[in-house]
């Protein structure tokens, strides 16, 4: 076998490096090499070396979204941060924690749990990483009251595409010093650099937790029914619409807090819900899970409150005309859903409803956003759709990544 | 860059051309009501001061001074305390005080329109017969507008458990620094791409000019309930607040004042706090009522544990305006009792508040500056009010030594150099001390995509002059396209 000499320069950086295996793709993309670096320096070693090689570089943590997004233009190297795991701090009466990007989004509760903390972020693919959340910018049912990866991530660590480690916020929750580089490479798809440790503000695990569902016929009901658990007086952590191709809908209101307060609203919320609600203690099947499996099409549509009834209505009747099995499940309280649809359907059939599905989110004031397919129907559609502030998104792109190393055209506009 | 006497009368003329002729000042007279904002100890006459009526407008104002080559400062109500809004005296200073319009109140997509000049507590106020406020709540939010408020993410007591300005603020419509007008995020959430709205919220007006700002709208509650616990010592209200935290109660807000700003306060407003008080704590709960009254129970049983000697509960809203009183005026009220002082803003680890505390008490003594403390206990948010005289020989130095070295403090704590002030003007020379020069450098990245000529609100926030288009990293001495001609420093 003829030397490899980009392979002995990677391992000179840091000796963490193989060359890839059949697995080691991006979307499809096959890549030469696989790095997984031990700590920020050398990830910060590796990013150089790549620098120096012109080397194309995506990053990976648990791989669960390594298809989300476009296939890269290009791809040399793999960083994959498994190696860069673990609790760095958790200030339990600061109620924050920073924690290695590599480490699984599935082991914090343990962690935290001890302290009668949480973070407060779903992982609507299991095995799935900190970094890997924040890259993609995922997040579930309790969004509503907690907030988002951008509400919570307070600080981060982050090695440019030449190589250099810069912070950004730090460890405290109140704090506007510079620039929020976090909220910046938070969905940013691994397109501006290396996210290597983040601090994120927690918060207490709530004493009680009640679940009040009820099944609707039509999905107009299951919207009519979010509004006025909205209006109400209830707080919910989530309110769920679940609506599985060709079954029943479900409305779902998650409630947090002290057992006399969880009593009481549950109660208010079955009432308001309608005399057929039940309430359980545990969440109900695939709850904070996407609403599709591997190789199958997902999809992401947002809406303004108001119209997410209407969302919900026209989207099943657009599938419907495309005889295409759409399956909605998501945040009706805060206008976020997540549809599937089976990965063997036809790409054109696809491509007829994410145009109409374009043209019903931009009508409520959302977007509809391709996030995986198969390769026909990535050939087919637009993954991402019409964005706003692209030009300015580019100049971004340009100053961090001048070469276009990282994750080239995985990325909204071409990015 | 220098700006000549005949440039300035072009650009007043382009100026005037583009938005009117009574909607630019020139007059030197009339230039000077504008010299600074909140933090007074700064003055600088502006060049020329436009006042667009509309986003059109701030857009041919910003246009007119990126043909020019000229800097430009936005301005909205003027009530930042960083010097985030002064001047340039070579400068435009853009004041958006003029679009002034609640555009919408949506109660159903749980959002507002506003333009930048409206003042924050109109929000609030236009929101709540539907049912809605605006939670973040700057003290000055009587008078601080909403641009002002995204600009430099300025919070307030409510901040605790609703999140800062920037959680609240869903879409804006902006002028970049070269003039374009760009809409980032809106109605919906998580527009695709990157999120620029993050980045430009607490920008400090360093990446362009917010025209339109989307708000987030949030429900009133159904219960409110306040309390008010005198402690003898600092140490024991910071007790309290831990213990409240540590037993999962998340407070609408726990605000805490020191003898001396009680003192303060009382001088000024006479809000009747609790004689002989070292420490009062205010902590207010909202939520469900189920919710409130079973926690309220929880927060008093805590602060008697941790030595309160008296507790008083606002019976109705008269006599939880009049707990606030005190707090929200206390900025102000040292006025009474001081000649001059600074308002000090940094963060610490809440963990670390009696220590820091101690320390702030030392500091004054060995200095011999009084200190008043008044602040955010419960996400650390610290606003030490360091009095002095500037008429005693030494005093301002030594006043400004030990303002300095509480952020010192904060910084060796793991903590910020300010929480909701903004660094402006005021703390750009203290940026190197939280952040490496490749952090800053990062930073540079971000604003030079936005404004690569360096024309929006130059001097602020970054405490080096850096040039677009180098190659980020330490440099000594003149840069060599700077010497070359062929760049210029902002």
């Amino acid at each position: 076998m003829p030397a490899d000499r980009t392979l002995d320069r990677l391992r000179a950086a840091a000796d963490v490096v193989r060359t890839a295996g059949e697995h080691d793709t991006v979307a499809g993309v096959p890549a030469r090499y696989v790095a997984a670096p031990r700590d920020t320096g050398q990830a910060a070693a590796l990013l150089r070396a790549a620098a120096a090689l012109d080397l194309a570089v995506a990053f990976r943590g648990g791989g669960t979204k390594q298809d989300w997004g476009s296939p890269p233009r290009r791809l040399d190297l793999i960083l994959d941060t498994t190696a860069l795991t673990g609790v760095v701090e958790h200030a339990a009466g600061d109620l924050i924690t920073v924690v290695r990007a590599g480490t699984r989004l599935d082991e914090l509760p343990a962690t935290l749990a001890g302290a009668g903390q949480q973070l407060a972020l779903d992982a609507p693919l299991p095995g799935g990483t900190v970094g890997g959340a924040v890259a993609t910018n995922t997040s579930g049912p309790r969004r509503m009251l907690y907030g988002t990866v951008r509400d919570l991530l307070i600080g981060v660590t982050l090695v440019r595409a030449d190589g250099v480690v810069a912070h950004a916020g730090g460890k405290v929750v109140k704090n506007v010093a510079g620039y929020d580089l976090g909220k910046l490479v938070t969905g940013a798809y691994g397109t501006l650099g290396l996210i290597t440790e983040c601090a994120f503000r927690l918060h207490p695990l709530p004493a009680t937790v009640a679940y009040v569902s009820r099944a609707v016929d039509d999905l107009a009901e299951a919207g009519r029914l979010a509004g006025t658990v909205r209006a109400a007086q209830l707080v919910p952590t989530a309110l769920e619409v679940d609506a599985p191709a060709g079954g029943p809908a479900t409305v779902t209101v998650l409630l947090e807090g002290t057992p006399a307060g969880v009593t009481a609203r549950a109660a208010a919320a079955r009432r308001l819900l309608g005399a057929d609600a039940t309430a359980a203690d545990q969440p109900p099947d695939g709850w904070a899970r996407c609403p599709w499996r591997d190789g199958d099409v997902g999809l992401k549509l947002t809406a303004a409150l108001s119209g997410v009834p209407r969302l919900l209505s026209e989207a099943r009747a657009a599938a419907d005309r495309q005889n295409l099995p759409l399956a909605l499940r998501g945040s009706a309280g805060v206008g976020v859903l997540y549809a599937g649809l089976p990965g063997a359907s036809d790409p054109e059939r696809v491509a007829g409803l994410v145009d109409a599905l374009r043209a019903t989110t931009a009508a409520v004031g959302g977007h509809t956003v391709v996030l995986t397919a198969p390769a026909p129907v990535r050939d087919r559609v637009d993954l991402w759709g019409p964005v706003h502030g692209l030009e300015l998104m580019r100049r971004v792109k340009q100053r961090f990544d001048p070469d276009a190393r990282l994750a080239p055209g995985r990325f909204v506009g071409g990015i | 860059m220098s700006t000549t006497t005949t440039d300035l009368d072009a650009l007043a003329a382009a100026l005037r051309a583009a938005i009117g002729a009574d909607r630019v000042i020139s007059d030197r007279q009339e230039l000077r009501t504008y010299e600074c904002d909140g933090l007074a100890q700064y003055k600088v006459i502006p060049a020329l001061v436009a006042l667009p009526a509309d986003a059109e407008q701030c857009a041919a104002v910003v246009r007119a001074c990126v043909a020019a080559g000229t800097p430009f400062v936005a301005r909205g109500s003027g009530t930042g305390l960083s010097g985030g809004a002064l001047p340039r005296a070579d400068g435009v200073l853009v004041v958006t005080s003029q679009m002034r319009d609640i555009l919408e109140i949506a109660p159903d997509d749980e959002r507002a329109v506003v333009q930048p000049g409206v003042i924050n507590l109109a929000v609030t106020r236009a929101a709540t017969p539907h049912g809605y406020y605006y939670a973040p709540d700057p003290s000055s939010q009587q008078i601080c507008s909403i641009g002002g408020n995204v600009a430099e993410n300025s919070g307030g007591a409510h901040c605790l458990k609703y999140g800062f300005t920037t959680n609240h603020v869903l879409g804006v419509e902006l002028v970049t620094p070269d003039g374009d007008r760009v809409r980032l995020g809106g109605r919906a959430p998580d527009a695709p791409g990157y999120d620029l709205l993050g980045a430009f919220v607490g920008s400090e007006g360093t990446l362009g000019i917010a025209t339109e700002v989307t708000v987030r709208l949030t429900r009133l509650p159904e219960s409110v309930r306040t309390l008010l616990a005198a402690f003898e010592t600092t140490d024991e209200a910071g007790a309290a607040t831990s213990a409240i935290i540590a037993a999962g109660v998340v407070p609408a807000a726990v605000e805490m004042m020191d003898a001396l700003a009680i003192e303060a306060a009382e001088a000024a407003v006479q809000c009747g706090y609790p004689a002989g008080a070292g420490a009062v704590l205010i902590v207010e709960l909202d939520g469900p009522d189920p919710e409130v009254a079973a926690q309220f129970g929880q927060v008093e049983s805590l602060c008697r544990e941790n030595g309160a000697f008296e507790i008083r509960i606002a019976a109705d809203d008269a006599e939880r305006a009049l707990f606030w009183k005190g707090r929200k005026s206390a900025f102000a009220a040292v006025g009474r009792i001081s000649p001059d002082y600074i308002v000090q803003d940094g963060v610490i680890p809440r963990t670390a508040l009696s220590e820091v505390l101690r320390r702030i008490g030392e500091l004054s003594a060995e200095r011999g500056i009084r200190v008043a403390n008044v602040f955010h206990a419960g996400d650390g948010n610290l606003h030490p009010l360091v009095l002095f005289d500037a008429a005693v020989e030494g005093e301002t130095v030594r006043a400004e030594e030990v303002s300095g070295a509480i952020l010192d403090l904060c910084i060796t704590h793991g903590g910020s150099i300010t929480g909701e002030h903004g660094v402006g003007m005021d703390k750009a020379k203290y940026m190197p001390r939280m952040f490496t020069d490749d952090d800053l450098d990062t930073m540079q990245l971000l604003r030079c995509a936005f404004d690569p000529d360096g024309l929006a609100n130059p001097g602020k926030v970054f405490p080096t002059p850096r040039l677009c288009g180098e190659v980020p990293g330490r440099r000594k001495g003149v840069h060599p396209a700077q010497e070359a001609g062929l760049a210029e420093v902002f």
